[in-house]
């Protein structure tokens, strides 16, 4: 019983977080905290009304996104993180303070809840299915509660929580694919539910870095999802899409389906990677690689590259040193076996999760090393035909300096904080499952056995 | 593994670490809490000027000076020659009312006009018996203007006390000295007549066709009225709707000379029963020719 009393406190905890973004709405405001391996972004939103759609039903501008409008936003260089996991709690908090810091004051308001996305934490996912017998009744709101309470959940071990627990199909019957099942008749109701575990240590020194911020937490995303939702269009989300989300210190894929995240996997390998391939490689500190990796990297070499002299620099005063030179065919030389790998890795966990048996096979890459020059036609070769370069789809307010793909994750959450898609603990858990005391378990038993 | 001991090492050169203390970020926060920006913004401003106020008037001394200051310059602006009131002008009054006004109204011209109370003064006015209506105002020129409608006599009421003035309501309006300085007021007495000054005048009016014979009305039992004529007539009418039974004996007079004979009262006080009484003389007189023209039968 050790997973059910453990999915109880999971359920609370995530109803607590729900309560906490519906005050956040109220209040108005929001920030938005994406903790990545090379930079952290916050994001502060306000929220003048629910977006509405347009009167014909239609998604109105900015893919009905108006509701809110992003009124600060400020980056700083992460500390503290590898691999999307927290490792200096102190240096991340205070990376988080710099950034919320500096969002505040350019919003010119105080925020006191935020909605947080990580990377990192071994991300695995889990399709989860169960039955209900309806007995010839309506399906409501009770019953979807029911049919997602009874989805059997596998043993994920210790150690570990489910950060989304997403219904994504439901079927009546013998008919499949309903979006909302409710108000219909049929005599079985079955669902499918995406689960996403991760490691509950980073959850919670997350939990705690934003703690010591004196900011409430009032969501928790993976930032596989996050990015997923702005990168991908609706079509794309529709009709099934991977989301790659090439970070600094790891790769995010997420598969989306009907508009439902159905699978979600990580590779810790990423553009820091690339960094200090570069750095040992060229015998330069990793700011030099990273400058050297941001303005001349790429992955195909052309007779041009040959001649196309860098300098690399240094500042150890030895002349010959910090004069040292090398052309771009090297430095591309350097780069394309880890870019390579990376996607190579990606490739396995798509194949894993049998990626090749969606309809569509579009896949969109995103995130910050995803504007290495001629990442698309490597890709290409790699993942597939189908691949394209994503950028974050624009929302009110956004400053230019946040567009790039590299606030992918962040835009996305900014849409998971305006409309959250239903998880299963935004259901009331039916009456059974709650955690009784000893006098409701004692009258339980006398109202069974008499 | 970098030092643990962060806080003694000094900030390496050029890369200084952004991050702010956690005090600067609390305080940071605190400031952009609304209420605590509100406050900062007036709250604070409002509570320092509110304290030196207070300081610099607890001292009696100052208090003192700042209220004589305050007074010396209101006086100042009372008293310019604009807002000087010099006379008082009353329009519409007789002599002696006027005269009334001037003893009635309490002020010592010149007078400001600040200090011109002239809802009170209007009310004293108004007070006064022969006074209708009166209005007050200040006139360019320093002129308290006074504008009055006099009471019109209507009637004179003769009492115990004398006599006296009534207008067409009712209302005292002076007293009287002879009945020869009104001889064309009609004359109404007895106790409460002063009350029913309505509808005696609307009696004198049905009663014009009398002429000179009306001698007056006395109000009887302060119930009803009794149309007084020369030679003792009387016309006594009931307390309801006498000016129609005044009317109906007008009528029967007009045709049958009724009042012209030697009759001393027309009781008209139960309309279905109206009576005749005639003079003691006459009775005589009928009785006398009764006894030659029959004897009695």
């Amino acid at each position: 019983m050790g997973a059910g009393s453990n999915m109880t406190d999971l359920y609370q905890s995530q109803r607590a977080m729900r309560q906490m973004r519906r005050q956040a709405m109220q209040r108005g405001v929001v920030a938005i905290l994406d903790v990545g391996s090379s930079k952290i972004a916050c994001l502060v939103l306000r929220f003048d009304g629910t977006g509405r759609l347009s009167e014909d039903g239609s998604i109105g501008a900015l893919a009905g996104q108006s509701g809110f409008r992003v009124i600060g936003a400020a980056t700083t260089r992460s500390r503290g993180v590898q691999f999307g996991e927290i490792t200096a709690m102190q240096e991340t908090e205070r990376a988080i303070r710099t950034a919320v810091q500096a969002a505040q004051k350019m919003a010119e308001v105080r925020v006191d809840h935020v909605i947080a996305c990580f990377s990192g934490a071994n991300p695995r996912s889990y399709g989860l299915d169960a039955k209900l017998d309806l007995e010839g009744q309506v399906v409501s709101e009770h019953e979807v509660a029911q049919v997602l309470a009874s989805c059997e959940v596998p043993e994920y071990g210790a150690g570990r929580e489910v950060l989304h627990a997403q219904p994504v199909n439901f079927a009546l019957d013998n008919r499949s694919g309903l979006g909302d099942p409710r108000g219909q008749m049929g005599q079985t109701l079955a669902v499918d539910m995406h689960m996403l575990t991760v490691d509950a240590i980073a959850v919670q020194n997350l939990v705690r870095c934003i703690q010591r911020c004196d900011l409430e937490l009032a969501g928790i995303a993976s930032s596989a999802y996050a990015s997923g939702f702005s990168a991908l269009v609706e079509d794309e989300q529709e009709l099934g899409a991977a989301c790659i989300d090439m970070g600094g210190g790891t790769t995010s894929i997420s598969i989306f389906m009907k508009k439902h995240m159905i699978y979600a996997d990580a590779v810790r390998l990423g553009g820091d990677h690339i960094t200090s391939d570069i750095s040992m490689g060229l015998g330069v500190p990793l700011a030099n690689a990273e400058r050297i990796k941001t303005f001349n990297g790429g992955v195909h070499a052309t007779g041009a590259d040959d001649r196309e002299i860098i300098d690399i620099g240094g500042d150890t005063g030895d002349w010959e040193h910090d004069r040292r030179t090398v052309s771009r065919a090297e430095l591309i030389g350097i780069m394309r076996p880890r870019v390579e790998e990376i996607l190579e890795e990606v490739r396995a966990r798509l194949d894993a999760a049998g990626f090749e048996c969606l309809p569509s096979q579009q896949i969109v890459l995103t995130g910050g090393s995803s504007q290495i020059m001629g990442l698309d036609g490597l890709a290409s070769r790699i993942l597939g035909q189908q691949v394209r370069l994503g950028r974050p789809l624009r929302v009110h307010g956004l400053p230019q300096s946040a567009t790039g793909p590299g606030f992918a994750s962040a835009v996305g959450l900014c849409l998971f904080a305006a409309h959250p898609q239903d998880e299963w603990w935004d259901f009331e858990m039916p009456a059974g499952r709650h955690p009784a005391g000893t006098l409701g378990r004692a009258v339980r038993w006398f109202r069974d056995n008499w | 593994m970098q030092p643990l001991k962060g806080w003694f090492r000094k900030p390496e050169e050029g890369r200084c670490d952004p991050a702010p203390s956690r005090l600067k970020y609390r305080l940071q926060r605190w400031m952009l809490t609304p209420g605590i920006r509100f406050g900062l913004r007036f709250g604070v401003p409002f509570c320092l000027v509110f304290a030196a106020g207070a300081a610099y008037l607890a001292d009696e001394g100052r208090r003192d000076t700042l209220q004589a200051m305050v007074n010396d310059a209101r006086a100042a602006i009372q008293e310019r020659p604009e807002f000087m009131v010099n006379v008082m002008a009353v329009d519409g009054a007789g002599t002696s009312v006027a005269q009334d006004i001037r003893e009635v109204v309490p002020v010592d011209f010149p007078v400001s006009s600040f200090d011109l109370d002239l809802e009170q003064i209007r009310d004293v006015i108004t007070g006064l018996d022969p006074v209708k209506t009166a209005s007050v105002r200040i006139r360019p020129g320093g002129i308290l203007q006074v504008d009055v409608e006099e009471r019109q006599p209507a009637l004179i009421w003769r009492s115990r006390e004398g006599l006296a003035l009534l207008d067409e309501n009712g209302i005292h309006v002076a007293e009287l000295g002879r009945r020869s300085l009104h001889p064309d007021l009609p004359l109404i007495a007895g106790k409460g007549a002063a009350k029913h000054a309505a509808e005696a005048l609307r009696l004198f009016a049905a009663a014009k066709p009398l002429g000179p014979r009306l001698r007056g009305l006395v109000r009887v039992g302060e119930r009803r009225w009794d149309v007084v004529l020369d030679r003792k007539q009387r016309i006594m009418l009931p307390a309801g709707n006498p000016v129609r039974a005044l009317e109906r004996v007008l009528a029967v007079s007009e045709v049958q000379d009724l009042l012209e004979r030697d009759v001393a009262a027309v009781d008209v006080r139960l309309a279905g029963r109206p009576t005749v009484r005639m003079t003691e003389n006459s009775v005589e007189n009928w009785w006398r020719i009764r006894q030659l023209n029959g004897g009695g039968q």
